[in-house]
């Protein structure tokens, strides 16, 4: 069950701009019953202290994927959100994006783009700047991947700022296309990510505080 | 060797895998010829084929283990595994990782690289498969091979969509079977 805390805060939101798996996947009544599959997933999912560096509590997700039902079960809890939202594009962050992005795109039928760090694509690209705690990285989208009136869905394996999801957004955008959600199997909400995703709603499998 | 060579002759999905692969000459530096898979991510018809035969031949053989070349083996190896009810592990470039690992050198034309891996996330005797989206000299697999046999697995076979075509044949690597979908797709066929 939700913690306390977060259903307090719901109440108190005015528009829902996330989305948390209940059981029904439906948004009325008080009743937010997680959909049972979470507990498995967020059980897997290993926290590493001080990693990359000192304060870090590092989100690995590898250990869900040593679980092939815990693996299968995040895939199938976004297949089951997204295959009837006529999502034509998923685009997932390099790279632990293209973990999760490439299996929803093919359960869904919708093709499959990396957002890669620069200089890794080979053809023709676009870039966007976001910014990191020290400085600046770009993400690159190749030209011609992702056509105007594209229905997208971008992916990555967790949200922080939301710096990473906002260029990816922008990306897409900049060529037309309209991004339907963002979705990621971690949260971290003390970051406020979900502010930064230019109005555009995330759905999240794990929040951690 | 090829999937030509195995079964596979004049399977017509192995013409639109290869149709589906787009060549930037002269990337990342002159002389190579290099073979874009992100055009057949793009075609889920196509992707899926890829999916499909590596699943088919692999559904079969005991595999408990896929482990996936970063960047574009995490691409390829998630659905495999998923599909095979494998668990998937990436073998990543250093220092992505958290907790313990093991790490490999490899060479590069100019220099080494390394490739590291979790040590904790394979058990011993384990049935392995190694992907990555293209074999050319083979270092990259040969290093992963030797990470999943430092940790007590078993490297069943090493797969990959695209090879160089002196993989024909029974050509091993580091005494392993190779399985290749295509060979190098040529200029002038498909772009966006």
């Amino acid at each position: 069950s939700l913690p306390k805390s977060l259903n307090k805060r719901e109440s108190e939101r005015k528009t829902a701009d996330f989305f948390i798996f209940r059981s029904s996947l439906t948004m009325s009544g008080n009743k937010q019953e997680e959909d049972p599959r979470i507990n498995g997933i967020k059980t897997k999912i290993r926290v590493v202290p001080d990693f990359p560096k000192k304060g870090i509590m590092f989100q690995d997700i590898t250990t869900v994927l040593l679980d092939p039902k815990a693996f299968k079960d995040t895939i199938d809890l976004f297949v089951e959100r997204y295959r009837d939202k006529n999502i034509s594009v998923v685009a997932g962050i390099e790279a632990r994006g293209f973990l999760f992005g490439p299996p929803i795109a093919l359960a869904i039928g919708a093709k499959f783009v990396p957002l890669r760090k620069p200089k890794k694509l080979p053809g023709e690209t676009i870039f966007e700047e976001y910014e990191l705690e020290y400085g600046n990285d770009r993400l690159e989208m190749h030209v011609g991947a992702v056509e105007a009136g594209d229905r997208a869905l971008v992916v990555d394996d967790l949200i922080a700022t939301g710096g990473t999801l906002c260029a990816a957004i922008n990306l897409l955008e900049r060529v037309g296309a309209e991004v339907v959600e963002c979705a990621c199997v971690i949260e971290l909400p003390e970051l406020k990510g979900r502010q930064r995703l230019k109005g555009k709603p995330l759905c999240m499998l794990v929040e951690y505080r | 060797m090829f999937a030509v060579e195995n079964g596979l002759q004049g399977d017509p999905r192995l013409q639109a895998i290869s149709d589906a692969i787009r060549v930037i000459p002269h990337f990342p530096k002159t002389g190579i010829m290099f073979q874009d898979i992100t055009t057949l991510l793009l075609d889920p018809v196509a992707f899926k084929h890829v999916v499909d035969i590596f699943v088919d031949r692999y559904k079969h053989m005991n595999i408990s283990l896929v482990a996936g070349v970063e960047a574009r083996g995490f691409i390829f190896g998630p659905p495999i595994a998923l599909a095979i009810g494998a668990k998937f592990i990436p073998l990543r470039k250093p220092g992505k990782l958290p907790g313990r690992v093991i790490s490999e050198e490899y060479e590069l034309e100019y220099g080494n690289d390394r490739l590291e891996m979790s040590v904790e996330a394979v058990k011993s005797h384990e049935r392995a498969l190694v992907i990555d989206d293209l074999v050319a000299t083979g270092g990259t697999l040969s290093a992963s091979i030797n990470l999943l046999e430092r940790a007590g697995a078993e490297v069943v076979e090493c797969a990959c969509v695209v090879g160089l075509p002196k993989f024909k044949g029974h050509c091993k690597l580091k005494g392993k079977p190779l399985y290749v979908l295509v060979e190098p797709s040529q200029l002038d066929e498909v772009t966006f």
